[in-house]
């Protein structure tokens, strides 16, 4: 865990009439989290940018705050597998942005095993980042705006969540469990008025992409992603398909029986 | 007390609800135990900010974030001694305790806020003053002694003799300095558990102010109250306290029975329930005519008597009358100008507010002198509170407003007070109190807290 932009000053006060909505972006250095973080910042969040590597994650930041012209983006370089960082992280990230209204968990990673073949270190791997790191993240979040009595938690699970397929077992495993824990969540929650939003993303065009074997029909570009989040996050929904057009790919995919879907190849 | 980390964050707010902030919240029970929390703070690179009643407007008792300390466990009247009025008292002892512990003997804080629910070490941090400023000064001018407790560990006793520089700087000085750990007060002697009120209407703002000016000299109190949707219409409220002899049963009426606010209006609705049914009144339209029903009732001259917690007390006759406002909540701009610009300032403020199409709901006048104090806020003239109510569409436009309004009053060579303005920038902080005196309060917060571990959003939006 380390901090990075300790020589940039501290992000200007909320007041009741600037009230300066404040958010952690976990797994923030590139792709969709890097586009999410700059539109945040654009809609007048300041955050707390949270991923492994550093020197991706310190240009983000540089670039937001050159951009804005002050502080709006802070540093802090973590591996979300290290769960037991994540108490202290939480408090300093809290102290350094004076509150915290939004948690947005995207870490993520994709080992796919090939088609014939078992990986159990694969599998490992996408457990503890996915689904753990995720848990380790959340629920001293969870605690945290349930005692406020408010706050915004979004987890950016996958369509790869739905089903269990052929090609990457652990990895829809790992989904699975990520998008049920973040409905237990929202059971939890919402009658605390904390919102909890789960993302399912199809194809995204971002490097995890690339671990997709076959075709990536109706990808999207991460922009397109951001945008999606961003409003399903103003309208305080519940769960979201980007690109929209999965929910229904996704429903006829859930629907299919598995005397059939055990013969697909998909 | 052994302090342990809590586990998680507590949500505080502000007293006008526009401001909520999570801190780690310790309470501690005597100054062994805020050293003992100034120490864990230290070794856990969190900053410490003291509350009191968190009454204040703003931020100054909220610490996002960080550690803040509720005083309210240290409540205790130490001493009280009734042939001399002087009492001392545990930091969170709140002004409800206290005039209800000295009243029966026959005496008053001699300065008090319109609230009751503050808590002393809050009034000395803020440095309060009351409807008595132009006669009786801020509380601290009433403060005979206070012990505090230093970041660095050390406990200091003050007074205007002894450690004078920190006695005229821990006062008014927001709780950054240190945190009090005993207070001793001198009481005002009183004859009768009521005051004389006399009440009459103003027409607009010229005349408002001219009459408190020429009225101020013969009274204990005066306030005004102006309709600043208007703009102009008025009413004052000069009171007196009754002599030796006014009151023929001055033992009745300084019983506390007498004093207390009821709490069911007409002597059936629970009072407590009001501030739903003032929801509806709380908007533009609403507001001007409760504002025109309370003039044309004040049209007529007239004199009553009134106890004393029911004439300063106003803002607990309607409990939690601050949610009314809405779920925006509310946020309060008061400007001290000096009584040569304070007609011109406020007319240019008013019109702002005006043009803006941002009127305030409720606006109170007073009369003030300076004092001593490092980080005063009186200044001989005036003052004007302004409530605003919060929401999400006016948000943006009242704060770029107030910013303008700001620059008007400085340029009037105005003032602002921290219990009250969540605006105030660093720079027009630093624009009213000088860099003199902003030097000064850093060295002095330099030697009292080396370390800077006393930090409130305050502190942190006019001195960061």
């Amino acid at each position: 865990m380390r901090h990075l932009v300790s020589n940039s000053p501290k992000p200007a006060q909320a007041t009741p009439l600037n009230p300066r909505r404040r958010g952690i972006i976990v797994g923030a250095s590139d792709g969709m989290g890097a586009t999410l973080a700059h539109k945040l910042v654009k809609e007048g969040y300041t955050l707390a940018l949270i991923a492994r590597r550093e020197e991706k994650l310190s240009s983000l930041c540089a670039e937001i705050n050159t951009a804005e012209g002050e502080t709006r983006a802070l540093a802090y370089v973590h591996d979300v597998a290290n769960y037991d960082e994540v108490p202290d992280l939480l408090r300093k990230i809290v102290a350094d942005l004076g509150g915290l209204d939004l948690v947005v968990f995207m870490a993520g990673v994709n080992f796919p095993p090939g088609l014939n073949n078992y990986n159990f270190e694969g599998d490992r791997k996408m457990i503890e980042v996915n689904l753990i790191g995720a848990m380790a993240w959340l629920s001293p979040v969870a605690e945290m705006f349930q005692n406020a009595k408010a706050g915004q938690i979004v987890g950016i699970s996958s369509v790869a969540g739905d089903r269990g397929r052929i090609g990457n077992p652990g990895y829809n495993t790992s989904k699975a469990g990520l998008t049920t824990y973040l409905e237990a969540l929202r059971n939890r929650l919402t009658r605390h008025g904390v919102n909890v939003l789960t993302v399912k993303p199809g194809f995204v065009k971002t490097e995890m992409i690339k671990a997709a074997q076959g075709g990536t029909p109706f990808a999207i570009s991460p922009e397109q992603a951001a945008e999606d989040i961003y409003k399903a996050m103003r309208k305080r929904k519940q769960l979201i398909y980007t690109a929209s057009i999965w929910r229904w790919i996704m429903l006829v995919i859930q629907h299919v029986p598995s005397v059939i879907f055990r013969r697909m190849s998909f | 007390m052994k302090i342990k980390m809590q586990k998680t964050f507590t949500q505080l707010e502000n007293f006008g609800h526009s401001l909520k902030a999570p801190s780690y919240l310790i309470k501690p029970q005597n100054a062994e135990d805020i050293y003992e929390a100034f120490r864990f703070a230290k070794k856990m690179g969190l900053t410490v900010a003291a509350r009191g009643g968190g009454r204040s407007y703003n931020d100054a008792a909220l610490n996002g974030g960080g550690i803040v300390l509720d005083t309210s466990g240290m409540n205790q009247i130490l001493e009280w001694e009734p042939a001399t009025g002087q009492v001392r008292c545990e930091p969170g002892v709140t002004l409800e305790q206290l005039w209800q512990k000295v009243l029966p003997d026959s005496w008053w804080p001699p300065v008090v806020s319109g609230t009751m629910k503050t808590t002393l070490g809050g009034c000395l941090a803020a440095n309060i003053h009351g409807k008595n400023n132009f006669k009786m000064g801020p509380i601290g001018d009433h403060v005979v002694e206070f012990t505090a407790v230093l970041p660095t560990g050390a406990e200091v006793i003050c007074s205007p003799k002894k450690n004078g520089d920190l006695f005229y700087s821990m006062i008014s000085g927001l709780g950054m300095l240190g945190i009090f750990t005993s207070i001793t007060l001198q009481m005002k002697k009183v004859y009768s558990g009521l005051l004389e009120v006399h009440a009459w209407p103003t027409r607009n703002l010229k005349e408002h102010l001219a009459l408190i000016e020429d009225n101020a000299p013969s009274y204990d109190y005066i306030v005004g109250w102006l309709d600043t949707i208007t703009i102009g219409h008025g009413q004052i409220h000069a009171t007196n306290y009754l002599h030796e002899g006014d009151d023929p049963n001055p033992q009745e009426t300084i019983k506390l029975e007498n004093q207390n606010l009821p709490s069911r209006l007409f002597g059936v609705m629970p009072k407590s329930l009001l501030h739903y049914f003032m929801t509806p009144f709380v908007n533009d339209l609403g507001w001007w005519g409760v504002n025109t029903a309370k003039y044309i009732a004040s049209l007529r001259r007239h004199t009553f008597r009134q106890p004393h917690a029911a004439f300063h007390f106003l803002l607990d006759y309607v409990p939690d009358w601050e949610r009314s406002m809405g779920r925006g909540g509310l946020i309060q701009y008061q400007s001290f100008l000096p009584k040569e610009t304070a007609l011109q300032a406020w007319t240019e403020v008013l019109a702002l507010t005006k043009k803006q199409g941002l009127p305030s709901y409720l606006g109170v006048t007073k009369r003030h002198r300076p004092d001593n104090f490092l980080l005063t806020h009186a200044t001989d003239g005036f003052s004007l509170a302004m409530d605003f109510k919060v929401t999400d569409a006016r948000r943006a436009r009242l704060r770029s407003m107030l910013l303008e309004c700001d620059k008007i009053v400085l340029a009037n060579g105005g003032r602002f007070y921290f219990a009250k303005n969540s605006e105030t920038t660093a720079e027009t902080a630093l624009a009213f109190y000088g860099q003199e005196t902003v030097d000064k309060f850093k060295k002095l917060k330099k030697r009292c807290d080396p370390n800077g571990l006393l930090e409130s959003d305050l502190y942190r939006r006019i001195f960061g």
